[in-house]
């Protein structure tokens, strides 16, 4: 029937407003992730602009010779 | 008059940092023992602080708890520590050394009682660490950079060690037996993390530990050659009659306050149920040596270790049998703490169960508490974003700046700044601590004569301060053989009141 038809799609309608308003709990789930993702990408950024340049040369060379 | 019955537990941690100088040399390459040198000196330089020799008499590097002492001619050279080379010395006025040990700068924290004072006159280390190695780059004309790590990756390492005095009445044999399985099963919060397996790091992944690769004996007297997890120097700074000083050198240099916190915390503790001699379970490894390497290479905290009777328990496990102990304890002897040591107790009581906790469930859980976990969750958004394998230099060049002690390029500095990380004391109080000495053990005497009188001060030691007194003839050597003594209680009214160095140890009635 057309109309039960039209209150369904209604129906669905209000459904898919519904989520893009209020984000259901996946959705804010992978929201907060993908902040965190930023977030984290932001810290390693800042830490790349610290690290020294040249990591193998950095790394090869720390050596701890003994005392006597 | 110190209460007996509610003794404290003096304690403390003494660690070497890394050290290198970035550039190309002017002239000759620094020996290591140099640069430290210049290291120790730009911080006097900087804290204006006057150079005095370090007393040597009382020390014993090659006592041996066990009841013999090592000939001086059969000893290691590096096991003779009491010889004084010409390196540069400071007594600072928070009652801390910092010095040359072998080929790096070290700094000795002061004796506190809390474990809360270890973590911040142990983060004063590294605030003084900090501002050396940039006073030692502007005077070297080139960078230098200190970190607090264990070791170089190449088959090097050096100590973070901790100090526990014992009452000399506790056998000795009790804490090979009941205190190994501890400090072989508390890498899982005491770990620093390290990036390599093995030594030299010829296996690459990642592990809890800087130091466990290191151990080669369950128990020793050396701890620079076949390392044992119990050390058994005994040179207690103190009334030997009545004391020794365990000295504990499995431990890793911690950047976390948590992770520090809980190292000393947890071991004062077992070590009062050692002493007490109540602890109720078989607590032996069939192979601590072994265990050592098995409990850091393992980041599930999952591995079986074997016991003695045949059980196979892993490191939570084991840290748990400690922990019920350590409660039954505080418990059933609260009337033996001070308030201010119970609560210190309850808090760590609470925070070890949490702890162990988190490591069953899921170690990554305490990503913004323990070193290890921290550091291990940085290395793996590495290896995410940038597909890196952990034989990548890159990881190991996170691994050693995680350390650095300049907060400006340290990775553990930039967690903090991030909020990353959770942290038990202020700037500020570690900033006091970088100056003055704690109030209630001799390193107040200690502290506050460098402040006051430090011109006089000729020597000094953990156990001595003498002073050259104008108008005596004879140095003044003032005895500290009780770490209890020298508070700022008993001596703070006389310090504060006295003009002169004259006027001190007179009022001292010498």
């Amino acid at each position: 029937m057309p109309e039960s038809e039209h209150s369904q799609r209604r129906t669905r309608r209000h459904e898919e407003a519904e989520e893009t308003t209020e984000p259901g709990p996946g959705a804010a789930e992978s929201a907060h992730k993908a902040e965190l993702d930023t977030e984290v990408d932001s810290l390693l950024d800042e830490i790349d602009d610290v690290l020294e340049v040249n990591a193998e040369e950095f790394v090869r060379s720390f050596v701890q010779k003994g005392g006597q | 008059m110190v209460d007996v019955a509610r003794a404290r537990r003096v304690m403390g941690i003494e660690t070497e940092y890394g050290i290198t100088a970035l550039g190309q040399p002017v002239g000759e390459e620094l020996h290591p023992m140099q640069l430290s040198n210049h290291v120790v000196k730009a911080y006097a330089a900087l804290a204006a602080s006057q150079p005095a020799d370090w007393d040597y008499e009382t020390e014993t590097p090659l006592r041996d708890i066990r009841g013999f002492d090592v000939p001086r001619a059969q000893a290691d050279p590096e096991q003779l520590t009491d010889n004084d080379l010409g390196m540069a010395n400071v007594i600072l006025t928070n009652g801390a050394r910092l010095y040359v040990d072998h080929a790096h700068p070290e700094y000795s924290g002061p004796e506190v009682t809390s474990a809360r004072d270890v973590v911040i006159f142990d983060k004063a280390g590294d605030a003084v660490m900090a501002r050396a190695a940039e006073r030692a780059s502007q005077s070297l004309g080139r960078p230098v950079r200190l970190y607090k790590n264990n070791t170089d990756g190449k088959g090097a390492s050096y100590g973070t060690h901790e100090n526990y005095l014992l009452d000399r009445q506790t056998p000795f044999d009790r804490i090979v037996t009941q205190f190994s399985a501890f400090l072989v099963s508390r890498q899982v919060f005491t770990g620093a993390g390290r990036v390599g397996i093995g030594q030299s790091s010829k296996t690459a992944g990642y592990q809890l530990s800087q130091r466990a690769d290191f151990f080669e004996a369950e128990v020793g007297l050396e701890t620079t050659l076949n390392r044992p997890i119990i050390n058994t120097r005994d040179e207690p700074h103190a009334d030997a009659a009545r004391h020794r000083r365990l000295h504990v050198i499995t431990g890793d240099a911690n950047l976390s306050e948590i992770s520090t916190y809980l190292k000393v915390g947890t071991a004062a503790l077992v070590l009062q149920v050692i002493e007490a001699g109540t602890l109720k379970s078989n607590v032996r490894l069939s192979g601590p040596v072994t265990a050592m390497r098995t409990v850091s290479h393992d980041t599930s905290c999952s591995a079986l270790l074997e016991l003695t009777d045949g059980r196979r328990l892993t490191a939570v496990d084991l840290q748990e049998t400690y922990l019920e102990n350590c409660r039954q304890l505080v418990e059933q002897r609260a009337d033996t703490f001070t308030e201010l040591a119970l609560m210190e107790a309850k808090d760590l009581l609470a925070r070890w169960q949490d702890c162990l906790d988190a490591l069953r469930s899921d170690p990554m859980e305490l990503a913004d508490q323990l070193d290890w976990v921290a550091k291990l969750k940085l290395l793996e958004s590495y290896r995410r974003r940038d597909g890196l394998g952990w034989e990548s230099p890159k990881l190991a060049m996170i691994d050693l700046q995680y350390a650095d002690v300049d907060p400006r390029r340290g990775l553990y500095s930039a967690l903090v700044a991030k909020g990353r990380m959770q942290r038990l004391v202020s700037d500020a109080e570690i900033e006091l601590a970088r100056i003055a000495p704690p109030e209630d053990t001799r390193a107040y005497f200690r502290g506050r004569c460098m402040e006051k009188f430090g011109s006089a001060v000729v020597a000094a030691s953990w156990d001595s301060v003498i002073f050259d007194v104008p108008g005596r003839q004879a140095l003044q050597r003032i005895p500290l053989l009780d770490p209890l003594r020298g508070t700022r209680e008993q001596v703070g009214e006389i310090i504060d009141a006295s003009s002169t160095v004259l006027d001190l140890v007179s009022a001292l009635g010498r």
